[in-house]
C-alpha cells in the first residue's frame, strides 16, 4: 500500500470516499508515523491514539453508509493553544501544568463537527510567543528539514521551524498528520510555514473565532490551518471558519467555499510589490525569489504594479509594544488560583509571584512586563496610544493601496530556517523574524505563505501574499498560481525515524 | 529610554513575577535596549490620526438578558489546585 | 476627584463643624455603586440571583479560563441609560470599556472590565431635599462595570475562601460632584439616589445585600480655603452608617489637623461597631491600574433614536411625583415626600385617593396604615389592608356610615381579620347612629342622671366634651359626634 501520510488532505478526502482504504487505517499511518519520528522531531506534546481511533473508527461507519460530513476520518494535529475537552491543554507553558479543560475551543469543534479526526496536541513557542519553538516548556521542536551539507550529505545541524506554531508547520511537513491547526499573532502561522516548505495562512481578524483559543494578543491572534497545499489550506480555512456569538470581535460574514473558488484562475489580478518591503541588507536569493513570483504571477495573466506602504518598517516596533500590553493583562488571569500550577509562598502575593515566576518562561516574561512597562502610568500615552495611531496608518496605507491593486505580494521571510539556539541570545534578532508578516496583523488583514522555492543550502523559501479584509479566496487562487508554476515542496528524506 | 533595575523591580512586582538579583540586573538590559529600540515610532507624525479602537468594522454585539450559563460548580473547580466544597482556597489574605 | 471644589456648595453655619481653632468645613464625595438589576450577569449569561452555593451561578467566562470572552448583556446597558436619564444626565452615545488590571483572589481574569475615559453617562444632578431646604448636588458621571467575587476570611485561621458567585455581576458606579457639606445631605443624597433607582427598577437599592453601597471621600477646610487632603471610606452599606462615617471622619481630620498633623490620603473602613475608621492595610502602594481599552470588545455605541425610546418609556419620577402630588391632591410638601418616597407606597396611595378626597387619604395611608406597617416590620406588598379596602372605609366614612373613631376599629379588624369593610359594618352593627331621636334619648338620659355636671356646663360651656364623651361610651361610639354636640347644645340651652 502507498504511504497514506504522504497523502495532501484532498487526496485522503477522495480515497476515503472511494473506500481505497477506511480511517482507521489512515489514522494508524499516521499514529506509526508519530511514533517513529516524535521523539527526534518534538512536534507533538501529546499524542491522542486512543481517541483518535476512537473517533476513526465513528468515521469508518458513517463512511460506510454514506453519511460522511465534509472531514470524515481526517488525521488532524491541533496547536495545544486550543482548548480540547478533558484533553491537556498548556499554552506549552508549565504554569498550565496539568490542565485539562471542560469545554472544547469553537474552531476546534467545528472540525470535529466535520468528522476530522485528532491525532493529538502539537508543539509550539510558550503562550505563543516566538519564531523559532524553541521557548516551549515542552522543549524545542526540530525542522524536518537539513541544510544541504558536505560531500552532498544533509548538515546535521538542527534548524527550527519557525514559531510560534512551530509544532504544526514540523509535523504537516513531515508527514504526521494532514494538516494542523494553528494560530497567528505577528507571523505564527506564515513564517513556520515558510521555513517548512508548507502552506499557511492567516485569514482576516474576525473570520475565526477566538472563543476557547488561549489568548496571547487579543486584538491580533487568529486562528488558520498549515496544511501540505493550497488546496488543503483553502478546505481547512472553511471548516475552522465560523460566525461565534460567543466571541464579540467575530464578523458575521458568510463563509465561502474557499476551495471552488480556486479553480478561478487570477487573469486581470493587480498585484502590488510594495518597495517598503526591500530592506537593507536584504539577501540575493529572497530577491530573486521575490521576482520568480512576480515573473510567475504576470504569467498566470496578472498585472504588477508597484506600491508603496510608507508606514511599514514601523509595524514591528508598533507591534512589540501593542502585542507585549495586551498580552501582560491577558496573562494575568494565569495565578495559581483556579487552574494550574500553583507554587506556595508565605502569603498571598508570595503565591501569585512565585508561581509565576516558575510558571513562566523567559520569553514570555520579558513580554509580560515590557507590556506592563507600556501601560504603565505616564507611558500609556507615549508607547501605547502612540503604537495604536501608528497602526491606524499602517491599515490607512493598506485602505490605500486596495484601491490600485487586489493582492500584495512579499517574501514572507528575510532568511531561510536558521540554526537552533543562533537567535536565542538576543531577542531584537528574533524579532526581526517577523518583520514581512506583521504588519498583516496589525492591520487585520489576511495573509498567506506559499512555498515558492529552495534556498542555496536547500532548505524551504515562501513568498507571502497579503489581500484585503474577507477576501481570502482571492489570496488563495493567486496562491493557486504560485503553487501551480514553483510546485511542491516535498522534505528529501524522512531521517528523523528511528 | 533607560529602565533601571528599580524599575524592573517595580515593574515585576506589578506582574506578580518574582525576580532574582541576576535576573532584574539581565532584564535591565533587554528591557532597555527593547524599549529603545520601539522609540522609532518618534519619528512618525501622528498628529490628528486617532489610535485604533477596533480592527474589525463591526459593532459591538449585545445579548439578551437570559440566564443561559452558570450552575457548572464542578467544572469550574476541576481543575483548582486547592479547593472545598466547591469554594478556591487561598492562602489568607488580611484586609 | 479632586477637583476645585465647588463654590456653591453653600456651607450654612449650621452645617461647620466647631474646632479648637475655629470653625470647619466638611466636603463630601459619594461614588455610589449600585447593582444592575438584570438577570444575567453583564458580560456572561449567568444567572445574578443572591445566595447560591459556592461558585454555582459562575460560566466559565466568569471563571476566567483561558480563552474565555465577554459580551456584552444588552439590558445591562439600557439599565444604565435609564439611570442616566433619572439623574438627568449627559447619556454618552460612544462609551468605551476599559481594563482596570489588578491583583486580587477575588478578580479572576487579573482585571476588570470597567469604564475610564468614556464612561456611559456624563454630567447630571440630583435634587435633595435636607430639613426642608432643597438643594442640588451634581453627578459627575456613571459608568458600568463587572463586581467581583467574594473573599471569605473568617473560615479558617490561614486560609481565604473564594466565591465567584457575584464575580461578573454587572454595577453602575455612580460618582457625584464633592458637594456635600454634612451627614445629613449626604445622608438625603444616597436616599434619593436610592429612591430614583428604585423607581426606575434599575437597582432594588437594597443595602442590607450590599446591591447598593456607598464609598465616601471626606475631607475638612476651613470655610474659604481649598480643598484638604480626602480619605475615602469603603463599602458604607447603610444610610444611617453613612452619616456615622462622614461625622466621625470628619472629626479625627480635624483633631489631627488641629494637633499641628498632616492627612494622609488613604483608604478607610468604617467599622460600625467602635464607630471609628480605620486604615485598609492592603492598600499601601498607590495602585498602577494600566487601564486602556479591552481588546475583547468593541466601543458601544448607542442611536440618540435608542435612548429617546428608553426615555419615553421612563416611569414618572420622585420629583414629578411630588410636585404632581401636592397640586393634584392639596398635600403638604411633607406629606407628598412621605409618599414619593417609595414608589409602591406611591401607587399605594393613589390607588386609594382615586375618587376620594386627597388629604383624608394622605392622613390615613400614613399615619396609619404606615404607622402598622412599620410597627410590624412589614412591606407594603405584604399589607393585610389592601388599598381597595383602605379605600372602602374612607367611603364608610364619608357618606356618614361610620364615625371617624369606628373606622379606626374597623382598620383593626380589617388587618387582622380580612373581609370587605361594608360587609363587617353590616354584619356586626357598627353603624353610626345620626338617627337624632335615638341620640335625643341618649342625652335625655345622661342630663337626667348627671345634674350636677348640667350645672357645671350652664356656667362653663367649654366643659361639654365630658358629656360628649358619656353619649359616645353609651352608644357604643356609634353616635355621629356631630349630631350628639347638636343635641346636647340645645337640650342643653348652650
Amino acid at each position: 500500500m502507498t504511504d497514506l501520510t504522504r497523502l495532501t488532505l484532498a487526496e485522503a478526502r477522495d480515497g476515503l470516499t472511494k473506500k481505497q482504504f477506511t480511517s482507521t487505517e489512515l489514522t494508524l499511518a499516521f499514529l506509526t508515523a508519530i511514533e517513529k519520528g516524535n521523539a527526534t522531531l518534538n512536534a507533538y506534546v501529546l499524542p491522542v491514539p486512543e481517541h483518535a481511533l476512537a473517533q476513526a473508527k465513528t468515521s469508518d461507519s458513517r463512511l460506510a453508509k454514506g453519511d460522511a460530513r465534509p472531514l470524515e476520518g481526517l488525521p488532524l494535529g491541533i496547536k495545544d493553544l486550543f482548548a480540547t475537552k478533558g484533553i491537556r491543554t498548556t499554552a506549552c507553558s508549565t504554569i498550565l501544568d496539568d490542565f485539562k479543560p471542560t469545554y472544547e475551543s469553537t474552531v476546534t469543534q467545528n472540525l470535529w463537527d466535520a468528522g476530522a479526526v485528532m491525532l493529538g496536541k502539537l508543539n509550539c513557542d510558550e503562550f505563543a510567543m516566538g519564531s523559532s519553538n524553541e521557548t516551549s516548556a515542552f522543549g524545542p521542536v526540530v525542522n524536518p528539514w537539513r541544510r544541504n551539507g558536505k560531500d552532498g550529505k544533509p548538515s546535521t545541524d538542527r534548524l527550527v521551524p519557525g514559531g510560534s506554531s512551530g509544532g504544526s508547520s514540523a509535523a504537516v511537513s513531515a508527514n504526521l498528520c494532514l494538516a494542523a491547526t494553528a494560530t497567528d499573532t505577528g507571523g505564527s502561522i506564515r513564517q513556520p510555514a515558510a521555513l517548512t516548505g508548507t502552506v499557511g495562512i492567516k485569514p482576516t481578524y474576525g473570520r475565526c473565532s477566538r472563543w476557547g483559543t488561549v489568548a496571547f494578543a487579543s486584538s491580533l491572534d487568529q486562528a488558520g490551518p498549515i496544511a501540505k497545499t493550497v488546496r488543503d489550506s483553502a478546505i481547512m480555512l472553511r471548516h475552522m471558519s465560523s460566525h461565534d456569538l460567543k466571541d464579540s470581535t467575530s464578523v458575521d460574514t458568510p463563509v465561502p467555499d474557499y476551495e471552488a473558488e480556486l479553480g478561478r484562475g487570477i487573469k486581470g489580478l493587480r498585484v502590488g510589490v510594495p518597495r517598503e518591503y526591500r530592506v537593507e541588507g536584504m539577501s540575493a536569493e529572497i530577491d530573486a525569489l521575490w521576482q520568480k513570483g512576480i515573473a510567475w504571477l504576470k504569467a498566470a495573466g496578472a498585472t504588477i504594479h508597484d506600491i508603496s506602504l510608507p508606514h511599514t518598517k514601523y509595524a514591528l516596533p508598533a507591534y512589540y509594544i501593542v502585542a507585549p500590553a495586551e498580552c501582560s493583562s491577558n496573562l494575568a488571569r494565569y495565578d495559581g488560583v483556579r487552574y494550574g500550577l500553583r507554587v506556595p509562598g508565605k502569603d498571598l502575593t508570595e503565591t501569585y509571584e512565585n508561581t509565576r515566576a516558575a510558571g513562566f518562561g523567559k520569553e514570555v516574561k520579558r513580554r509580560i512586563l515590557i507590556g506592563t512597562y507600556v501601560l504603565s502610568a505616564g507611558y500609556y500615552d507615549a508607547y501605547y496610544i502612540k503604537a495604536q495611531k501608528v497602526r491606524t496608518l499602517i491599515k490607512r496605507d493598506f485602505d490605500e493601496a486596495w484601491e490600485k491593486v487586489d493582492v500584495v505580494l512579499t517574501p514572507t521571510t528575510p532568511s531561510p530556517a536558521f540554526a537552533a539556539g543562533e537567535k536565542s541570545g538576543d531577542p531584537l534578532a528574533m524579532y526581526l523574524e517577523d518583520i514581512f508578516t506583521v504588519t498583516v496583523n496589525m492591520a487585520g488583514l489576511p495573509g498567506i505563505s506559499v512555498p515558492a522555492g529552495l534556498s542555496s543550502q536547500g532548505t524551504p523559501l515562501g513568498l507571502q501574499l497579503i489581500g484585503k479584509p474577507f477576501d481570502e479566496g482571492t489570496l488563495l487562487r493567486a496562491s493557486q498560481a504560485i503553487e501551480d508554476a514553483a510546485g511542491r515542496f516535498p522534505v528529501p528524506t524522512r531521517w528523523w525515524e528511528s | 529610554m533607560q529602565v533601571d533595575q528599580a524599575t524592573v523591580r517595580r515593574i515585576a512586582r506589578l506582574a506578580r513575577i518574582k525576580i532574582s538579583d541576576d535576573e532584574a540586573k539581565g532584564l535591565e538590559g533587554e528591557l532597555s535596549g527593547i524599549l529603545k529600540w520601539v522609540e522609532q515610532l518618534g519619528e512618525v507624525d501622528t498628529v490628528g490620526v486617532e489610535p485604533m479602537t477596533r480592527v474589525v468594522p463591526i459593532e459591538l454585539k449585545q445579548r439578551k438578558d437570559i440566564v443561559c450559563d452558570g450552575e457548572i460548580a464542578d467544572d469550574v473547580t476541576r481543575n483548582a489546585p486547592v479547593s472545598e466544597n466547591h469554594f478556591f482556597v487561598v492562602p489568607k489574605v488580611v484586609e | 476627584m479632586q477637583t476645585s471644589g465647588s463654590t456653591k456648595g453653600k456651607s450654612k453655619p449650621s452645617n461647620l463643624i466647631p474646632g479648637a481653632t475655629g470653625d470647619w468645613e466638611v466636603v463630601i464625595g459619594m461614588e455610589v455603586h449600585a447593582q444592575v438589576a438584570s438577570h444575567a450577569k453583564l458580560f456572561s449569561g449567568a444567572s445574578t440571583e443572591f445566595g447560591g452555593s459556592p461558585n454555582s451561578h459562575v460560566s466559565l467566562v466568569d471563571a476566567a479560563m483561558p480563552g474565555m470572552l465577554p459580551v456584552i448583556n444588552e439590558e445591562c446597558v439600557a439599565q444604565a441609560v435609564r439611570t442616566g436619564l433619572g439623574l438627568n444626565a449627559a447619556i454618552n452615545l460612544t462609551s468605551v470599556f476599559d481594563r482596570k488590571n489588578y491583583f486580587y483572589p477575588d478578580l479572576p481574569q487579573g482585571y476588570q472590565i470597567s469604564q475610564y475615559k468614556q464612561p456611559i453617562v456624563g454630567e447630571g444632578v440630583v435634587e435633595i431635599d435636607v430639613d426642608g431646604e432643597l438643594m442640588k448636588v451634581g453627578i459627575e458621571r456613571l459608568h458600568l462595570e463587572q463586581d467581583a467575587g467574594k473573599s471569605i476570611h473568617d473560615q479558617h485561621p490561614d486560609y481565604t475562601y473564594v466565591d465567584l458567585n457575584r464575580s461578573g455581576v454587572a454595577l453602575m458606579e455612580i460618582v457625584s460632584k464633592p458637594d456635600l457639606r454634612s451627614s445629613k445631605q449626604a445622608q438625603a443624597y444616597v436616599s434619593k439616589l436610592r429612591s430614583i433607582l428604585r423607581y426606575l427598577g434599575t437597582c432594588d437599592g437594597d443595602m442590607e445585600k450590599g446591591n447598593l453601597r456607598a464609598d465616601v471621600n471626606v475631607s475638612v477646610r476651613k470655610p474659604g480655603e481649598p480643598l484638604g487632603t480626602r480619605c475615602e471610606i469603603k463599602n458604607v452599606n447603610s444610610i444611617r452608617f453613612i452619616g456615622q462615617a462622614v461625622e466621625v471622619e470628619a472629626r479625627r481630620q480635624i483633631d489631627i489637623i488641629e494637633e499641628g498633623g498632616k492627612i494622609d490620603q488613604e483608604t478607610r473602613l468604617f467599622d460600625s461597631a467602635k464607630g471609628e475608621t480605620r486604615s485598609m492595610r492592603s492598600k499601601e502602594e498607590a495602585h498602577d491600574y494600566r487601564y486602556f481599552p479591552d481588546p475583547d470588545l468593541l466601543p458601544l455605541e448607542m442611536t440618540q433614536g435608542y435612548v429617546d425610546g428608553l426615555k419615553k418609556a421612563l416611569p414618572e419620577l420622585p420629583d414629578e411625583k411630588r410636585t404632581r402630588f401636592v397640586k393634584q391632591y392639596g398635600l403638604s410638601a411633607y406629606d407628598a415626600d412621605v409618599l414619593v418616597a417609595e414608589r409602591e407606597n406611591a401607587e399605594f396611595f393613589e390607588t386609594v385617593a382615586k375618587g376620594r378626597d386627597g388629604k383624608t387619604a394622605a392622613n390615613w395611608v400614613i399615619n396609619d396604615l404606615f404607622g402598622r406597617l412599620n410597627k410590624e416590620g412589614k412591606e407594603i406588598a405584604a399589607s393585610p389592608v389592601s388599598a381597595a379596602q383602605l379605600g372602602a372605609i374612607l367611603d364608610l366614612i364619608a357618606n356618614n356610615t361610620i364615625s371617624g373613631k369606628i373606622a379606626k376599629d374597623l382598620f383593626e379588624i380589617v388587618w387582622s381579620e380580612g373581609g370587605d369593610p361594608a360587609d363587617i359594618v353590616d354584619k356586626r352593627g357598627m353603624k353610626q347612629v345620626t338617627d337624632t331621636g335615638a341620640i335625643e334619648k341618649v342625652v335625655d338620659e345622661i342630663i337626667a342622671a348627671n345634674p350636677k355636671q348640667v350645672e357645671q356646663i350652664k356656667a362653663n360651656p367649654k366643659t361639654m366634651g365630658w358629656f360628649v364623651g358619656q353619649v359616645m361610651k353609651l352608644s357604643g361610639g356609634k353616635a355621629n359626634p356631630a349630631a350628639v354636640n347638636d343635641v346636647l347644645r340645645r337640650k342643653l340651652g348652650i
